[in-house]
């Protein structure tokens, strides 16, 4: 029964666009969704002790290569996709290779990170006549003539259609983050966060394993950020890279929990919904109100509640169940 | 003047010394020794108060340690030479020299300590605008014992001072030591070099497993076959 | 071609006073950054505090500018201490990242709150400085304030952390944090002190960037990567490091933005600095740790 939990949940969110449940519900489902995909693949690193300021930059250079080339040259984002995740893979190498190749960890690792997303702000702002610069850019409607959707332009009128796509993704992420979590890499890591020079001295490829952690998450934040500007629309440097998105990522995924499977997901849900709460009990959008409380939520959780809301859940439930699942197998989630 | 009475402390739930007792008089030279482990280290933390007891007493001249705050032992008159050194290595001799006469009491006296010191250290003085991380092991813990001499302590810690050196390094070290003890000052020297301390101190206590397994006159305690067992389980 | 050239010379020597500005601000975070190694991510954001500071006292309170910039620097150093005490020591003995995350926080709740009481806008304190003309080159004389404030504040934070037992001390205590009772100082004190000095210097540096800049809630963003991206190139801790770094940043920035647009000056000194990360990591002027 507890093996078919997880799948019983997936039907049941399967089947909610059916349910007819109003399109800002289930924008707020989507946009939920999205986020934990990128939260999720921020967290492969962030467990490890690499710890980025620049998933920023991924995000943006996936949202903006797709819709570059889709405005200026109408190329599909089927093959859009694949060439901005190419490009923030060679991006993540590029910086990443040097940085593990050198021994840059902890918070200088953060802080070229930070130079990175900077750096992709700047530039998609330095190349306004292609970008739009600070003003953002919509990727030109396919709909125009009326059709609900369009799979070329990988345009839906319909959100349900998005749901599903973030679904799969959402859930491709959690399996990603499960494959990394029983692999050897996930040893390895483990190894290399605690004690570099003894894990390198075993034969663990540091660098390799890193660059590998890196890329996996460089690509898949790359295709959220894409998939975001096909849902919204509308990219803009602010709301897809630079250190405000980066520290967003962090906050979100510390709050949930970063050593927990579905700690970002957590993370998404309490961020999105604190904004909205926000939103409707002070009756209009108060600028600054809801980062004034993350950030101060944020400090609190750091201080108090490193494992985040659902480590420290579970860490209760561990310790309450401790005794009785003394026998239990090793085939729990996170 | 120093006095542990029935003193147990550890860390967390390691528990490294029970029910230790001693005492070192004005003017005397004592060394606690024994093998690997035994807890010595810990019994020099526990009297400049680095780590916290878990019970019994210290007493500095008839005065309690236990409330006393770290960084107001060595106000009482207390000094430790830390084990592995210790010193500031981004810091020049002198500078790591003047750390050590930081109260108020020495710095006044800043001077007249550090010609003092230099005449016990003069290969110190050749060095003194050196990173202290650049010299040698053997100068390192001369740099350590003479920053513990700068604020005049009534009662000098030396933790293992002949660690990693070579013997004939070790030597010299041990004479210094004997030349600290003739200027008067009070010292309690934990070492694993049992054969060189007996020579310069006056009595010694035998620690083993966190116990005082043993005490007496130096050269009482070098006849003796317990020191001979201590001595060989090195 | 010669006015060309007349330009970018202007540009060369507005740089130059601007990497005195930056050398001001990363002064403050090398200290608390690079020598007692604490991380405060939001110390442009405190910045901004004194910058707000020095506005409302003169632009509100009419009160006299040099009145204004005393409080600006004791309202910082005020700051800095309780950032210390309610944030960062907390987390102390945790994984350093947790300093760049709990102060990453106040960073949003410092903007938000200035957002949310004084609103987006922009504000300026209505001082108009003039210019040193030289020939046909301008060199506002608020940068070059800035450049002489920041020279001597070097000079005089050289000479505390050098001749000085406190400064000593602040000195030793990032070498070896724990024997420091034993020498009689009392570690959190020294973090404290320093916290002090590090938020002072951090409202000194916001008393000259008011003088050329509008204070507004996001300006942190626009100082805050850079300062601390110049005290790691510099070397941390390196005081004569961050200097040079600064200067090297502000080349790049003003030459740069002359060139091409004002961004792809700040991108070539990102990129500048992540190249000269991979190259040396331990700074331009920094020694091995």
């Amino acid at each position: 029964m507890r093996r078919a939990a997880p799948w019983i949940a997936v039907a049941a969110l399967a089947a909610v666009p059916l349910l007819g449940i109003g399109k800002y519900p289930l924008h707020l489902l989507i946009m939920i969704l999205l986020w934990s995909f990128v939260y999720t693949s921020w967290s492969l690193m962030g467990r490890f002790g690499l710890v980025s300021f620049g998933h920023g930059a991924f995000m943006g250079i996936g949202a903006y290569v797709v819709t570059m080339l889709w405005n200026h040259y109408g190329l599909t984002p089927w093959l859009g996709i694949p060439l901005g995740i190419a490009l923030a893979v060679a991006v993540a190498v590029l910086i990443g290779y040097p940085c593990f190749r050198f021994r840059i960890t902890g918070h200088y690792f953060a802080l070229v990170t930070l130079a990175l997303t900077e750096v992709a702000r700047l530039v998609i702002v330095a190349l306004r006549d292609q970008t739009g610069g600070s003003l953002g850019v919509t990727p030109k409607t396919a709909l125009a003539g009326g059709e609900s959707f369009s799979l070329y332009a990988l345009q839906f009128a319909d959100k349900a259609a998005f749901f599903y796509i973030a679904l799969v993704c959402w859930l491709g992420a959690l399996w990603v983050w499960r494959r990394v979590d029983r692999s050897m890499a996930r040893y390895a890591m483990e190894a290399i966060s605690q004690e570099e020079d003894a894990a390198a001295s075993v034969g663990v490829n540091v660098t390799r394993t890193k660059l590998a952690i890196t890329v996996l998450s460089a690509a898949m934040t790359a295709l959220g950020g894409a998939l975001y500007g096909q849902y919204q629309l509308y990219v803009n440097p602010d709301t897809v890279s630079g250190i405000g998105i980066s520290l967003q990522i962090v906050f979100a995924v510390i709050a949930g929990g970063m050593y927990v499977q579905l700690g970002p997901t957590v993370g998404a849900v309490f961020t999105l919904l604190l904004a909205e709460g926000l939103r409707i009990a002070v009756g209009h959008d108060v600028h600054g109100l809801d980062t004034f409380i993350y950030g101060a939520l944020l400090v609190i959780f750091i201080i108090y509640m490193p494992n985040g809301i659902l480590g420290r859940i579970l860490e209760r439930w561990g310790r309450r169940g401790a005794a009785a699942r003394a026998a239990a197998p090793a085939g729990s989630p996170g | 003047m120093l006095e542990l009475r029935g003193v147990s402390a550890g860390y967390g739930a390691f528990q490294a010394l029970f029910d230790v007792s001693l005492k070192v008089d004005a003017g005397e030279a004592v060394a606690v020794i024994g093998p690997n482990g035994a807890g010595k280290t810990t019994l020099l933390r526990v009297i400049s108060k680095l780590v916290g007891s878990t019970a019994g007493e210290i007493l500095m001249e008839g005065r309690r340690l236990n409330d006393v705050e770290p960084h107001r032992v060595i106000e009482l008159g207390i000094a430790h030479a830390p084990e592995n050194r210790r010193l500031f290595p981004r810091l020049t001799v002198e500078e790591n020299l003047r750390m050590g006469a930081f109260v108020p009491a020495a710095r006044a006296r800043f001077g007249e300590r550090l010609e003092s010191v230099y005449a016990l250290f003069p290969r110190l003085k050749e060095r003194r605008s050196q990173l202290a991380g650049t010299m040698s092991g053997g100068e390192q813990q001369m740099c350590a014992i003479a920053r513990g001499l700068m604020s005049q302590p009534k009662l000098l810690l030396l933790d293992e001072p002949s660690a990693g050196l070579a013997p004939v390094i070790v030597q010299r070290i041990f004479e210094v030591v004997h030349r600290i003890r003739d200027e008067g000052y009070t010292v309690l020297i934990v070492e694993q070099n049992v054969q060189q301390v007996l020579k310069v101190v006056d009595r010694a206590y035998l620690l083993e497993v966190g116990r005082i397994k043993a005490s007496g006159r130096a050269a009482e305690l070098a006849a003796s076959a317990d020191i001979r067992r201590a001595y060989v389980g090195l | 071609m010669e006015i060309f050239d007349v330009f970018l010379l202007e540009a060369v020597l507005n740089g130059l006073l601007f990497g005195g500005v930056l050398a001001l601000l990363a002064l403050g975070l090398n200290l608390v950054f690079g020598v007692i190694d604490v991380v405060w991510i939001c110390y442009a954001e405190l910045m901004m505090i004194g910058m707000y500071t020095v506005y409302f006292l003169y632009t509100v309170y009419k009160l006299p500018l040099i009145v204004a910039f005393a409080a600006g620097i004791l309202v910082v150093s005020v700051c800095g201490v309780l950032l210390h005490v309610l944030v960062i020591r907390p987390v102390l003995n945790t994984e350093p990242i947790n300093q760049l995350l709990v102060t990453g926080g106040v960073l949003f709740f410092l903007q938000a709150a200035a957002t949310l009481a004084f609103g987006v806008q922009f504000r300026n304190l209505g001082l108009s400085l003039p210019s040193l003309e030289l020939g046909e080159i301008f060199l506002p004389y608020s940068r070059i304030y800035a450049a002489l404030t920041a020279l001597v504040a070097m000079v005089v934070l050289y000479l505390f952390l050098k001749k000085t037992y406190l400064g000593t001390a602040i000195r030793a205590i990032s070498q070896d944090r724990q024997i420091m009772p034993l020498m009689g100082v009392s570690p959190g004190r020294i973090y404290v002190i320093t916290s002090a000095i590090g938020g002072g210097l951090a409202g000194l540096g916001a008393c000259l960037l008011v003088l050329q800049y509008d204070v507004h809630p996001a300006i942190g963003l626009t100082f805050g990567p850079i300062t601390f991206l110049i005290c790691v190139l510099g070397g941390l801790g390196n005081m004569v490091g961050g200097f040079v770094a600064a200067f090297i940043f502000a080349q790049f920035i003003s030459v740069g933005g002359f060139l091409l647009h004002i961004e792809w000056g700040y991108v070539m000194a990102f990129v500048f600095f992540i190249v000269m990360m991979f190259i040396r990591p331990q700074g331009l002027l920094g020694g091995k740790q």
